[in-house]
């Protein structure tokens, strides 16, 4: 609880900031105009703190970093790609970004709240005290969020890409950023995806190889390839044999590809966990 | 309350055909010559003079209603141009309608492309002129000054502005979304007419720095070239050297393509990772259409840019009755504070010129 609230009222109020945001943006363009930067930053900042207040509530609750269960990931997985939005929205001043990553944003988190299954009154203490484990883990979550902003800039190149193709140049599409401006910034986050993902399996590594017993080989497999597939695409990007609009479509591809994924290793993870470690967060 | 105290008069392209505008047109001696000599019209107590390609008109402030026919009359002998045909397209308005056409005019309403910008800094320049021959007062200054104002707030407060009209200047928002800055690209631009010089023209104007020019004509190239502070190369590296560009623009009068599929493609192998940006400006096509089936590669022809540019002039016509009433507005503000000032000023009637125009007129700086 913080200020007499619970962490999932936090995190509805979070979501609740994030569906503005989406309706408010959505509301501009359809009225002809673009949504004004300064009101959408006002309200994604406003939803990430909301929503830091309500994993924060969470990890005291659980003792950790608050990544046990699907609520838990997915809106990780939003707050991440928010940290990052609120970087490079300043950095690059990259118009539409705001509202794209608050549609985003608000699908997770709704989605993710609105799914009782995916919260349960009892769940597993997934970490065993280990801080290492920890930092694999959110590590690896935090790549997902990069990936997800990265899939909505490539949203933004196809959108863009087809406009000037197909010479409809009226509407929202003609707020989105340059061609250019958008395949910069879409390299420079799967680098970066690429990177925070090899750090986590690199901390990941160390303690399997000294541990070998606790390693779950489907996991691994699964998180190595999501890993590996990103990878290449950074690198067949970077040696240009995949570019433009075919790097856009595998980078959108990969994403709901690498959430999968995470449901698949979390879903396998639950059985292998002793019972007597269970924890109850705290709820409404 | 006078309103005819405050005045203006002349011509523009509204009424006056290019050809009847090519005879008022005034060169800067004539200009600064009428100036002087409208310095001495009885009752005239302040003026300002606009001249550009599209408009020739007088603001005053005066306490004789000749003072117009004075004005008309001198510009009409200065230009050896019959006075009865120029009363037949004259322009003539006087208090608020005044106003409100100068707020019209410095922002673009009305304009014959509308909603341009460039006469903004024609107004301004037109004042300043007036204000270092000492020519303006009171009433001028105030009038010009909050004008100004009231232009940028039609401006900003609606998309007159936006979007371009132009073929060329369509063509540089199209090389702005595909590249976000034109500062570092290169600009190919094959043949050497006037369309291709005015778009490359408009890119310069918007920032682009390094164009080469080439041409069948080499020496003709190498003069656009000059021209335009440019590079030149021969016509026949246009293939091999394709790839060192961004944006191409082609404007010859080839019976045929002069851009193959096949060479863009080839230029794509050698710089895959930057877009290619042709737009094609010829009739025939200098761009074989199959071009635009490239990734990463856009094309343009005057047909999609004439479009761009009627859609985006149709949009500022839909905004026209919201700026002109935005101009109403701010007029009918800008008037009431003026009104009594102009009164005060003209209700002399006999007197003749105001101090500050009893002045000498100075020499021209230039």
């Amino acid at each position: 609880m913080f200020a007499g609230f619970s962490d999932r009222t936090w995190l509805w109020a979070a979501a609740g900031f994030y569906l503005a945001g989406l309706l408010l943006g959505t509301f501009s363009l359809l009225r002809g105009g673009k949504p004004s930067g300064a009101v959408m930053y006002a309200v994604v900042v406003a939803a990430y703190l909301l929503q830091l207040i309500g994993l924060g509530v969470r990890g005291r609750a659980v003792g950790g970093c608050p990544l046990g269960n699907n609520l838990e990931i997915y809106q990780f997985v939003a707050w991440s790609a928010i940290t990052l939005y609120l970087v490079i929205g300043v950095t690059f001043r990259t118009s539409l970004l705001g509202y794209f990553t608050s549609c985003l944003a608000a699908a997770l988190t709704l989605v993710s709240l609105a799914i009782p299954s995916w919260d349960p009154a009892l769940r597993q203490h997934i970490f065993g005290g280990n801080p290492w484990i920890e930092l694999h883990a959110a590590l690896a979550v935090f790549s997902y969020g990069v990936f997800g902003l990265l899939a909505l800039t490539s949203i933004m190149f196809l959108a863009r890409n087809h406009s000037l193709k197909s010479k409809n140049l009226v509407g929202w599409v003609s707020f989105l950023p340059s061609i250019i401006d958008l395949d910069h910034i879409g390299v420079r986050l799967l680098g970066m995806g690429v990177t925070i993902l090899a750090t986590s399996l690199a901390v990941a590594s160390s303690i399997w190889l000294r541990d070998t017993a606790s390693a779950n080989l489907f996991k691994i497999t699964c998180t190595v390839a999501v890993w590996a597939a990103y990878a290449s695409t950074f690198g067949l990007r970077l040696s240009g044999r995949l570019l433009a609009r075919r790097f856009a479509w595998t980078c959108l591809v990969l994403f709901p590809v690498a959430l999968l994924s995470l449901e698949v290793v979390n879903a396998t993870r639950q059985p292998a966990t002793p019972p007597s470690a269970i924890n109850s967060p705290a709820k409404p | 309350m006078n309103s005819e105290g405050f005045f203006v008069i002349g011509a523009s392209h509204h009424r006056a055909p290019l050809e009847v505008r090519e005879k008022l047109s005034l060169t800067p001696d004539a200009a600064e010559a009428l100036r002087t000599e409208l310095a001495g019209v009885a009752g005239l107590h302040e003026f300002a003079m606009l001249s550009t390609c599209n408009r020739i008109e007088f603001y005053g402030v005066t306490s004789h209603p000749e003072a117009r026919e004075r004005i008309s009359a001198a510009f009409c002998a200065r230009q050896n141009f019959d006075r009865g045909a120029f009363e037949s397209f004259r322009l003539s308005l006087h208090g608020r309608d005044a106003v409100q056409h100068l707020v019209e005019v410095a922002s673009g309403l009305d304009s014959q492309m509308l909603g341009e910008t460039e006469i903004f800094g024609q107004v301004k320049e037109a004042y300043a002129k007036a204000q270092e021959r000492r020519s303006t007062g009171p009433v001028l200054n105030r009038l010009f000054q909050k004008g100004f104002q009231a232009a940028k707030h039609v401006r900003t407060h609606t998309a007159i502005t936006e979007g371009q009209v132009s073929v060329a200047n369509v063509a540089v928002d199209l090389a702005l979304t595909i590249y976000g800055s034109l500062a570092e690209i290169r600009i190919l631009l094959v043949g050497a007419g006037e369309i291709g010089e005015k778009t490359a023209k408009a890119f310069q104007s918007r920032g682009a720095a390094a164009i080469t020019v080439a041409s069948r004509r080499f020496e003709r190239a190498m003069e656009l070239a000059t021209a335009l502070g440019a590079s030149a190369m021969p016509f026949e590296q246009t293939d091999a050297r394709l790839a060192e560009f961004d944006v191409v623009v082609c404007a010859t009068s080839a019976p045929s393509a002069v851009i193959s599929q096949a060479a863009a493609a080839a230029a794509m192998r050698k710089r895959p990772v930057r877009p290619l940006f042709f737009i094609d400006q010829a009739l025939p096509r200098d761009v074989d259409p199959l071009v635009a089936t490239l990734d990463n590669v856009f094309l343009y022809n005057l047909d999609d840019l004439g479009k761009i540019a009627e859609e985006n002039r149709a949009a500022r016509v839909v905004e026209l009755v919201k700026a002109r009433a935005i101009a109403a507005e701010k007029a009918g503000a800008l008037w009431q504070q003026v009104s009594a000032q102009v009164a005060a000023l003209t209700s002399g009637g006999s007197a003749d010129f105001a101090p500050h125009l009893a002045q000498p007129v100075q020499p021209r700086a230039d």
